[in-house]
């Protein structure tokens, strides 16, 4: 059954899938195009490039969408379940034990002890979008968007989802290339 | 209502979270923490900490613990299903649409443009990490798990799991 074959290699990709969306793409070709021929190699990219023209995790709408190809709503249920559920369930149970203990005083010590490790990781995806955002934008422009929109996020309060909104709106509408991004936030 | 608020919680990182699943993270944080104060700024650093270190999209493991924390089973699925239906039901039916912009400058623009915004969110998120471990476990602590933790990540390019379990070992030693 085409459901079973999907669930079992979602299944594989989401345990094996570490380090993130973006890092799960390549398990996701080798089940798809390689093992079960189920799309070609131009497909494949075809797919991972129209789910990066939409938001949200690449690593949810590849399955739901391959799924859904394969074996209609089912398939794709089938999918998307496979590659999330097992994770969603052990972070349920690993904190759910560990706020059992939280009084014990080791306990919670290990709890304060990842926060400088969570930092780091956070220091890191920072520089990383940063990194991008300077090769596509130039640093000037990157530092003054920033900039701007973290007075406009942090200083006058207004919620994130109103500014990246009005960026991404005209980032949409403007017709052709402009110079001042950062008029739209 | 919990359930609206929870689905509005993730529905809107996700809808606007251009550049996978680490570029929603600060924007989940402002709406979990945040806005709706659901979770601490350390019980979020838990769940980042441990989400980092298990495999599967990050999105979907913290939208799945998150929802189960604040309303249970329904709540999971309600956050789950925020974070997960929304951009699927877009991709199976608009694919054509999408087909033909795939390359367009205007899609790239959107996310090159969000870029910035995103990196000040996760500075500012990075800053707020360091006063609650400086307000937890002193400068002492910090710095030290915090420099060991950089250079096993960006030096060694070690696995996070492997950088959270040391950590947890040296907290449940030298911290209480």
């Amino acid at each position: 059954m085409k459901q079973t074959a999907l669930f079992w290699a979602f299944f594989r990709v989401g345990i094996f899938g570490f380090g993130g969306g973006p890092a799960m793409i390549p398990l996701v070709r080798a089940e798809v195009v390689t093992r079960h021929q189920w799309l070609t190699d131009e497909e494949f990219a075809d797919v991972l490039a129209i789910g990066n023209t939409l938001p949200g995790p690449i690593a949810t709408k590849m399955p739901g969408y391959i799924g859904y190809r394969v074996a209609g709503i089912s398939g794709c249920a089938a999918a998307v379940i496979a590659v999330i559920l097992p994770m969603i369930v052990a972070m349920i149970v690993m904190l759910g034990i560990f706020s059992r203990y939280r009084d014990v005083g080791w306990i919670r010590g290990m709890g304060q002890a990842v926060i400088p490790v969570v930092m780091v990781m956070m220091a890191q995806l920072t520089w990383d979008f940063f990194d991008k955002s300077k090769a596509a934008l130039g640093w000037l422009i990157s530092i003054a968007m920033a900039v701007i929109a973290g007075a406009v996020i942090y200083w006058l309060g207004v919620h994130p989802g109103w500014v990246i909104g009005a960026i991404l709106l005209a980032a949409l509408l403007r017709p052709s290339r402009k110079k001042r991004a950062e008029g739209a936030a | 209502m919990i359930y609206w608020d929870l689905f509005l919680a993730f529905f809107i990182p996700n809808i606007i979270g251009y550049g996978g699943g680490p570029a929603i993270i600060p924007l989940i944080e402002a709406e979990v923490v945040g806005r709706y104060g659901w979770m601490t700024s350390q019980g979020f650093a838990e769940t980042l900490a441990l989400g980092n270190a298990l495999p599967s999209p990050i999105a979907t493991k913290m939208a799945g613990y998150v929802g189960y924390e604040v309303a249970g089973i329904g709540g999971a699925f309600v956050a789950v299903a925020a974070t997960v239906i929304p951009s699927l039901l877009l991709m199976l039916g608009a694919l054509g649409l999408l087909y033909r912009h795939r390359d367009s400058p205007r899609v790239k623009r959107m996310s090159q443009w969000v870029r910035p915004v995103i990196a000040m969110m996760m500075a500012w998120l990075t800053l707020g990490f360091f006063t609650e471990s400086m307000a937890a476990s002193g400068l002492l602590h910090t710095l030290i798990i915090g420099i060991v933790a950089a250079i096993a990540l960006v030096r060694f390019n070690t696995h996070p799991a492997f950088v959270v379990i040391g950590a947890l070992v040296y907290g449940g030693l030298f911290i209480s």
